[in-house]
């Protein structure tokens, strides 16, 4: 019976593009088992956004994630709006879903990317960057920001499109389809590409029902979810598209899923802007938002993107909550790498498509022990900080915080 | 693979050799403020909305109302949000974006 | 005496492989840039890193072995310098060549993988100890077909001297069309033992950060590194002496010839390190021991067969 042995992949590693840590328990070259612990990246947002005003709070949440910006921002401007009770104009809509059609292909270039990358196929990885950036500057030209687009505000949109603009985009998708169909061929006909891609990080459609996985995850092993097809929001109920899903249950069966996607991104991107009304691009809200809660749900590239605020009848929101995808889809991360080989744990943790800044937010600490529970304010957390220490021989009590 | 691969050999290459080579920033790309001082009227409205509180506006003489803007460009995010909020479209946003400095105080500029 | 230190220094010793191994380095990354649509490294890229590296400091972890980590990298350099001595580089004669030295160019090519695997265990840092362990399964992968790859034209040949293949191949070139398996065969080998894509199985950035490279740093990587360097000028020079049989003992077209082939050489290496992505420990040793070696005993045959029919 081979010796087990502990390896972190810890918070500082080339496979992971932010901080998150994984214990690996390996016998060999195989993985017996694995742990994951999160938090390394948790920056408060939750707790900051209290303190400012809704427009305020927009442009923080839009920094939870460079890649899913777009979709944090919806997602909440569309819960602030239903707390508010407005109805913003068609057009508005339209472009809010423009937006989000472009990020989702930035999202899943970048993905292919980075899946080039963990395998060792970096071409892939340079020519799938090269054609990203067709995306990003097409982004630049309608939102003047290349990863961070602000294009929405409360009541509507900033910008408007041209009709210039609008023949630009249209070029550049033709483009961007020609290159998705040649990286569709490469996967799946390049022998060493298919030979680390298939059989590897298995998720069978039970699992993935079980532990609640949402987006390309769960739609490789066979689960029909998309957020925008079961709850329709903006204007995806009379847009025409279809839900990819993929029998593989494997990482080949992801990246066919992300790249089919892609081509149905393409459809509807099209289909918006040509169809689009005219009509004005906000209306007028008062500072002051009544009190009423809203959940919202929204298809970011990762999964479900779940939103929830609540307002008091003053400027700033009472409490807000975020629940990114990739906190539902890392419950199924040890079961994925359990039984594989060691060579597979970066592709399978990128084929979760990750995003650990997203996932970090408050959550509520159980005591085992008593089965107690509560959530620890800032106060709190650091007495119990320094008791932890005070115990390990180090006295932290003196120092003082100048905030 | 193995045709683009080596095609590539005889094509222009993608990137460039950025400080030698600027390469054109697209049309209202959102960068470095510019502030008119003529149209400000003093509402401080801009303060209230900026998400990172980076931007102040003072009183510059007793008698007049001409007031200076002084933004800190290491705070600021380059949203815009106070080119919308402005009644008076006081403030604008430039493309000038290479805005690095070698110490924090010279990031504090009057614009 | 004066003649012996020339040659262990400045050619074909330290200084001619340390030049041009550094362009050749240059070259590679050059054209792996090309390849994939980038600008890439400018000439004097490699020589910079070489020197930043020797500037740094160099700090070895608490638990690893002193001795052995300091005098491993200078191991590693030295036996790849003396191979350089048994090849021929543009005249069918090497600088010192005796029957047999094949052998001993094959097992000198041996000793910098073992010198990576006691690196990567003296190290005793967990990502150092796969790596190792990583490296002596490659070796065990694809060293046989690569000895029989590059034994089978000797066998033609009738001679267990690199000189002597050298010099029956020039004067009977057509007979050089047999060996291409043996060709197709070593390049493929090559790349393991000089651990590139699809081989950098040992280091695998995404998996294990440096295999057995991680601890080290500064001076010590440099010459790692630069021992790397060697090993691409030499393997080179072999591939390009055994099966592309054009010399010429006139220097303005001797070396010329001599640069050409080994450029050949480095633009197939790079080509295939563009074209694939990194291939699993097992699924390694799968495929060379299924498709590579049975090719190689194939080249063999050939070999046997045709030196029986003339």
């Amino acid at each position: 019976m081979p010796k087990r042995i502990e390896i972190p992949l810890g918070p500082q590693h080339p496979a992971l593009k932010e901080p998150e840590s994984f214990t690996l328990y390996l016998e060999g070259e195989r993985v017996a088992a694995s742990n994951v612990t999160l938090g390394y990246n948790h920056r408060g947002i939750e707790k900051a956004c209290e303190q400012r005003s809704y427009i305020q709070c927009l442009y923080l949440i839009e920094r939870t994630c460079g890649i899913c910006s777009h979709s944090h921002t919806t997602a909440f401007i569309t819960a602030s709006e239903e707390v508010a009770q407005v109805e913003i104009p068609k057009r508005a809509k339209y472009i809010r879903v423009l937006i989000g059609e472009l990020e989702r292909i930035h999202s899943h270039l970048l993905w292919v990317g980075v899946a080039g990358h963990e395998i060792g196929f970096d071409s892939l990885f340079m020519y799938s960057w090269r054609d990203r950036e067709v995306v990003m500057d097409i982004l630049a030209m309608l939102t003047g920001g290349r990863v961070q687009y602000s294009i929405n505000t409360f009541g509507g949109v900033r910008r408007d499109i041209s009709a210039a603009q609008k023949e630009q985009v249209l070029k550049a998708i033709d483009i961007l389809e020609e290159r998705t169909k040649y990286y569709i061929e490469v996967a799946t006909t390049e022998t060493t590409m298919m030979g680390r891609l298939k059989n590897v990080g298995g998720l069978t459609y039970d699992i993935a029902m079980k532990y609640n996985a949402s987006g390309p995850l769960a739609r490789a092993s066979g689960v029909t979810r998309d957020v925008r097809r079961d709850d329709p929001y903006l204007v995806y109920d009379e847009l025409d598209f279809n839900v990819i899903t993929n029998d593989g249950c494997d990482v080949f069966g992801r990246v066919v899923v992300r790249a089919l996607e892609l081509m149905e991104s393409y459809k509807i991107i099209r289909q918006v802007l040509n169809n689009m009304p005219d009509g004005d691009l906000t209306v007028k809200v008062a500072r002051k938002v009544p009190a009423n809660e809203a959940t919202v749900r929204y298809e970011a590239p990762r999964g479900e993107d779940i939103h929830y605020v609540r307002g008091n009848g003053t400027e700033k929101p009472e409490r807000v909550k975020l629940r990114a995808p990739t906190m539902a889809n890392l419950a199924s991360i040890t079961y994925m790498l359990d039984g594989g080989y060691l060579a597979d744990v970066p592709i399978v943790i990128a084929a979760i498509d990750p995003c650990f800044s997203c996932t970090d937010r408050a959550i509520t600490v159980k005591q085992l022990d008593n089965g107690r529970e509560g959530t620890l304010d800032w106060n709190k957390l650091r007495e119990y900080s320094i008791e932890w220490h005070k115990q390990r021989g180090f006295d932290a009590h003196k120092i003082k915080l100048s905030i | 693979m193995l045709s683009m691969v080596f095609g590539s050999q005889f094509k222009k290459p993608n990137t460039v050799l950025y400080p030698f080579f600027k390469p054109e920033v697209v049309d209202r790309f959102r960068a470095k403020l510019v502030f008119d001082q003529e149209k400000c009227i003093g509402c401080k409205i801009c303060m209230r909305d900026c998400p990172s509180f980076a931007i102040e506006i003072f009183k510059v003489s007793e008698t007049e109302k001409i007031f200076q803007a002084v933004v800190r460009l290491d705070r600021c995010i380059y949203c815009g949000q106070c080119v919308d909020s402005c009644p008076k479209d006081a403030l604008v946003q430039s493309k000038d974006f290479e805005l690095a400095h070698f110490n924090r105080e010279s990031l504090k500029v009057e614009i | 005496m004066l003649w012996s230190l020339f040659f262990i220094f400045i050619f074909p010793g330290v200084f001619f492989l340390s030049s041009y191994g550094l362009i050749l380095e240059y070259l590679d990354r050059k054209l792996y840039a090309r390849f994939q649509n980038r600008v890439g490294p400018p000439w004097f890229q490699p020589l910079a890193d070489f020197v930043k590296l020797m500037g740094k400091e160099g700090i070895i972890p608490t638990h690893a072995d002193k001795g052995m980590f300091k005098i491993l990298p200078a191991f590693a350099m030295a036996a790849v310098s003396v191979v350089i001595l048994y090849v021929p580089l543009w005249s069918t004669n090497a600088l010192y060549s005796f029957d047999g030295d094949l052998i001993v160019i094959l097992y000198l090519l041996t000793i910098p993988t073992l010198t990576f695997f006691l690196a990567g265990w003296y190290s005793t840092s967990l990502y150092a100890t796969i790596g190792a362990v990583r490296t002596i399964t490659q070796l065990f992968a694809y060293e046989v077909p690569l000895f029989m790859a590059l034994l089978a034209p000797a066998i033609l040949a009738n001679t267990w001297s690199l000189s002597g293949v050298v010099e029956f191949y020039s004067n009977n070139p057509w007979l050089a069309l047999a060996n291409i398996p043996g060709f197709i065969v070593a390049v493929i080998a090559v790349q393991g033992k000089l651990e590139r894509a699809p081989f950098d199985i040992p280091d695998a950035e995404t998996e294990i950060v440096a295999g057995p490279f991680t601890e080290y740093s500064g001076r010590f990587l440099a010459i790692f590194r630069m021992a790397i360097d060697f090993e691409l000028v030499v393997t080179s020079s072999i591939i390009a002496a055994v099966f592309i049989p054009f010399f010429s003992t006139n220097l303005w077209i001797g070396i010329p010839i001599y640069l050409a082939k080994t450029i050949l050489i480095i633009f197939i290496m790079s080509l295939m390190r563009a074209l694939m992505a990194r291939i699993r420990i097992e699924q390694m040793v799968n495929f060379c021991w299924k498709f590579l070696a049975p090719l190689a005993i194939l080249q063999i045959l050939i070999d046997i067969i045709i030196k029986v029919l003339v």
